[in-house]
């Protein structure tokens, strides 16, 4: 533990970035926010974890690969699409509602397929940063001099 | 029941998207369970010839992208009723005969998969009504049988040549699409039973020469006529049932049947009927011309097919009642003899292990029904009595001399293809069967084909004969329709009686004379032979399809070089070109539509975004020189969080919040990097720095200038406050920002991140390249 403030920082701090994220991404139909900027701040909440405790700990906390993250956002934006092609209401991609409702805390609530692609968006977001930043430190950790030799060569030594 | 209409190609394409888990269950003797999908269409279709010939057809309508012209919209009139009973009736055989060709095969069944897909893809396209619904299934066509003819895919020339004949088609579906967009604007309407109805409007407009050049180069790149030609011979690489079906009924038809199909629109003018006439004039004496030279029966085949696509593009564009007439006749007939004889000639190649002519004689004994089957389709070819051949030849004829002045060119050049055809009919279809036998010296010892292979052939050959006996049985249900489709006037009675054109007359003695010279043709083939190669090898080097060589080629050699001096793989490299060009572009724009410059606006002093100002371009100025990475890291996080902060002191929160977040996790970014970089040193000559130095100076000038110009810019009436003011009611959203991302313009924002997801496919990539590079502490990459 190199830097004990940063890892206590990053572990207490984790959960409730990853619970402002998701406030972030909820209110963005209203206020300033979104998935975009959600998954974005929820990637820090891993970051975070990972500069105290090392990219490998914020890569087990994620439990997915983050390349399988992304691929599930996309999925989500996709499915998200759907209900548009066979709704009541005919629209181009999203833009289908379910009747409004109110919740205790929350207030009227407006769930509909436009959250859902945003939902997806945050996922995508999440999965794309993580990504970089964990092949970023793979790279960052292994030797510029051995990268930059010919990989051929290298292999051979290896078998 | 115009559900039927879709129902036809969908069971099509069902039963081949189901061949090959088929063909596990049920084995090698799947073929006869699949010809029952073609079969079935076929039947559904004759079902309905009653309405065909009544006149009135069948249409079916499924709104699908309408608001882009783009909808199901399917039809059955005489001509698509016509071209689709014989693209499912001679594909059911096909399908049957593919089970003995392709005997043991072990991809027998995604064969059946890319056979059925574009047996489909071609019903579907004669059905079409639409003619962005046409495109579609034309590219299918292409693509499928791209598929069929590089089935062979170890060999490199049958990759080599299915490319070719993809690429060919495809270029010309590409000008076709053109010459649809404008036939579209020009007449408001994508659906082609309505734009047949608008033929003078067409006509009259000042873009009928450009819609009509384009849609004929679709056509004849499709129809292999001159100067596209080359790939049909060449698409012989695929398996041999595949040229039956491609070259016979289907794939090279589709051009022929374009050009008839707005024949109504496009057709009777003067351009139209000498562009036409000429290129299909052309098209036949060139292939017969190469064809008398083969001495591959195959090839032969391919030729003759060649030649009478030239006839029916020259009969189209002579476009007289006889000549439409001539053309659905002779595109019936074409169809069975042809199907017929590539069959024949694959069993025999399957028997034998050949298909060279100088080899192949006397094989009637040993394979009689075969034989049966190419005679007969031979003598159809070769236009004898009472073949249904022969009612063909007539009507050409018939429309021949009608023909006066120059045109009377026509008719001779029918004259000497038909005589070359029919040698070479003789030639591919009794050739191999007379004479002495020869067994010994074949690569196989022959006997008679399975059942399976000889029964499409007997059949097909055989109503090659009927019809022409009794041509009434297709006369009143199939060609006057079609005929009366093409010329686009009411339903005609149409009378062909095999014994009304045996009168002496001038067209009987031509077709005399045709069948007298054809015969020596036949006779003296073996003068050809010898000479073949010699004659083959002088001309090709003047040929199309040495002109496509050379464009292929010229064109990967210069992506080659223009590859090696753009992508150098220096990042310098990169950051000089993207700059460089946006600089220029931009720059050259800006220059030409600016006049003046627009007045300064008197702005009230604030002291804060002054001081931002200049601390961000004091930061930028240290990044400049700094030599330190730290520093250029923190003076680079310094401009992005200036910027974040100007965001927000105008009121733009969410770009705020954006741009803050990326700035902090760009630097965290960097960190990982910095440690494993070497120290900045300086590489670059004195000239290079100048040079870059100049130019990012002249970028930021660039970059200055477009923000001042911007400021004054008056934009046609905004739409922000209509999605403003339609947030809220229509998005139930306030935050317009958002609603626009993920609701009006959710599309774009899908579009941005599958780019991101490809970025991260980009890394991973890159990765990956390195994952055998073991690092110095033995630590792998999980």
């Amino acid at each position: 533990m190199k830097w004990f403030v940063l890892s206590q920082a990053g572990r207490t701090l984790f959960p409730w970035l990853l619970l402002l994220s998701l406030v972030v991404l909820y209110r963005g139909h209203n206020l300033p926010g979104g998935g975009f900027i959600g998954g974005l701040l929820g990637s820090a909440a891993f970051i975070l974890l990972g500069l105290g405790d090392g990219m490998a700990a914020a890569r087990r906390r994620l439990r997915l690969d983050p390349v399988t993250v992304l691929g599930i956002g996309i999925g989500v934006t996709v499915l998200s699409g759907l209900p548009g092609l066979f709704g009541e209401k005919k629209s181009y991609f999203v833009d289908q509602w379910l009747p409004d409702f109110t919740l205790p805390l929350l207030g009227e609530m407006h769930i509909g397929t436009p959250l859902i692609f945003d939902v997806g968006v945050y996922i995508v977001v999440v999965g794309f940063v993580l990504h970089t930043v964990f092949s970023l430190d793979y790279l960052a950790q292994t030797d510029s001099r051995d990268v930059l030799e010919p990989a051929e060569h290298k292999g051979k030594e290896a078998d | 029941m115009p559900e039927l209409l879709i129902l036809c190609p969908a069971i099509i394409f069902i039963a081949g998207l189901f061949a090959p888990q088929l063909k596990r269950m049920v084995g090698e003797r799947v073929g006869y369970l699949l010809s029952l999908a073609p079969f079935t269409a076929l039947a559904l279709l004759l079902s309905q010839s009653a309405c065909v010939a009544s006149g009135e057809g069948l249409f079916y309508s499924f709104e699908w992208f309408s608001a882009l012209g783009a909808s199901i919209d399917l039809r059955l009139d005489g001509l698509s009723f016509m071209m689709a009973s014989l693209v499912t009736g001679i594909g059911g055989f096909i399908v049957i005969y593919t089970q003995g060709y392709m005997h043991g095969h072990p991809q027998l069944g995604r064969f059946y998969l890319y056979l059925l897909a574009f047996m489909a893809s071609m019903v579907g396209l004669v059905l079409a009504d639409n003619l962005i619904l046409l495109f579609i299934f034309w590219e299918l066509t292409s693509i499928t049988s791209y598929l069929l003819i590089g089935f062979n895919h170890e060999s490199k020339e049958a990759r080599w040549k299915a490319l070719q004949a993809l690429l060919v088609t495809g270029l010309g579906a590409m000008a076709m699409l053109a010459g649809f967009i404008l036939l579209a604007q020009v007449t408001g309407s994508w659906k082609i039973s309505e734009v047949n109805q608008l033929g003078e409007l067409v006509r009259g407009s000042p873009l009928y020469p450009a819609i009509m050049v384009l849609v004929l180069i679709g056509a004849f790149t499709k129809s292999a006529q001159l100067p596209f030609h080359f790939w049909l011979p060449n698409a012989m690489a695929g398996p041999t049932p595949v040229s039956a079906f491609l070259h016979s009924a289907t794939m090279v038809k589709a051009g022929i049947f374009l050009m008839a199909l707005l024949t109504p629109v496009l057709g009777g003018t003067a351009l139209w009927g000498t562009t036409l006439s000429i290129f299909g004039a052309a098209t036949l004496l060139l292939a017969m011309f190469l064809g008398l030279f083969q001495k591959d029966i195959k090839a032969v085949l391919a030729y003759t097919t060649l030649g009478v696509l030239g006839v029916l593009t020259m009969l189209l564009g002579i476009g007289s009642k006889y000549a439409i007439k001539a053309m659905v006749v002779f595109l019936i007939g074409h169809a069975l003899y042809k199907a017929t004889l590539f069959m024949v000639v694959g069993s025999i190649d399957h028997e034998t292990g050949t298909r060279d002519v100088t080899l192949l004689r006397g094989l009637r004994k040993v394979m009689p029904i075969t034989a049966t089957a190419g005679a007969l389709a031979a003598f159809s070819m070769s236009g004898l009595p009472p073949f249904f051949g022969f009612i063909g030849k007539e009507l050409i004829y018939k429309a021949g001399v009608q023909l006066d002045g120059l045109a009377i060119g026509f008719l001779v050049a029918a004259f000497v293809g038909n005589l070359v055809m029919m040698g070479l009919a003789l030639k591919a279809g009794v050739g191999p069967f007379i004479g002495k036998s020869n067994v010994d010296a074949l690569p196989k010892k022959p006997h008679e084909a399975p059942f399976s292979m000889w029964i499409g052939p007997i059949i097909l050959a055989s109503a090659g004969l009927m019809l022409g006996i009794v041509p009434f049985w297709v006369t009143e249900f199939m060609v006057a329709p079609a005929v009366a489709s093409i010329r686009g006037t009411e339903m005609i009675s149409l009378k062909l009686q095999l014994w009304d054109l045996v009168k002496p007359n001038l067209p009987l003695l031509l077709s005399g004379m045709t069948v007298l010279s054809g015969f020596f043709v036949f006779l003296y083939r073996a003068r050809f032979w010898v000479v073949a190669d010699a004659v083959l090898l002088r001309v090709r080097p003047f040929g199309a399809e040495a002109m496509y060589e050379r464009i292929f080629h010229g064109i990967v050699r210069f992506s080659k070089w223009q590859t090696a001096k753009l992508q150098t793989g220096l990042l310098h490299d990169y950051v000089f070109f993207i700059v460089g060009s946006t600089t220029l572009l931009v720059g050259w724009v800006l220059l030409r539509s600016m006049d003046g410059f627009p007045a300064m606006q008197a702005v009230e002093f604030d002291f804060w975004v002054a001081g931002l100002v200049v601390l961000m371009a004091v930061a930028a100025v240290c990044a400049a020189i700094s030599k330190r990475y730290f520093i250029i890291l923190g003076a680079l996080g310094m401009i992005g969080f200036g910027i974040a902060l100007l965001f927000a002191y105008y009121g733009a929160p969410d770009l705020a919040i954006t741009q803050l977040m990326v700035e902090a996790l760009t630097v965290v970014l960097f960190m990982f990097v910095i440690s494993g970089l070497p120290p900045i040193r300086g590489f670059s000559l004195p000239w290079t720095k100048g040079r870059d130095a100049i130019l990012a100076g002249s970028f930021g000038l660039i970059v200055a200038l477009l923000a001042w110009l911007a400021v004054d810019l008056h934009f046609a009436p905004s739409i922000a406050s209509t999605l403003a003011e339609m947030s809220y009611p229509e998005a139930k959203g306030k935050n317009v920002v958002n609603v626009i991302l993920v609701d009006f313009r959710a599309l774009d924002t899908f579009g941005e991140t599958t780019v991101v997801a490809a970025a991260a496919l980009g890394i991973a990539a890159l990765m990956s390249s390195r994952r055998i590079v073991k690092s110095k502490s033995g630590r792998k990459m999980p």
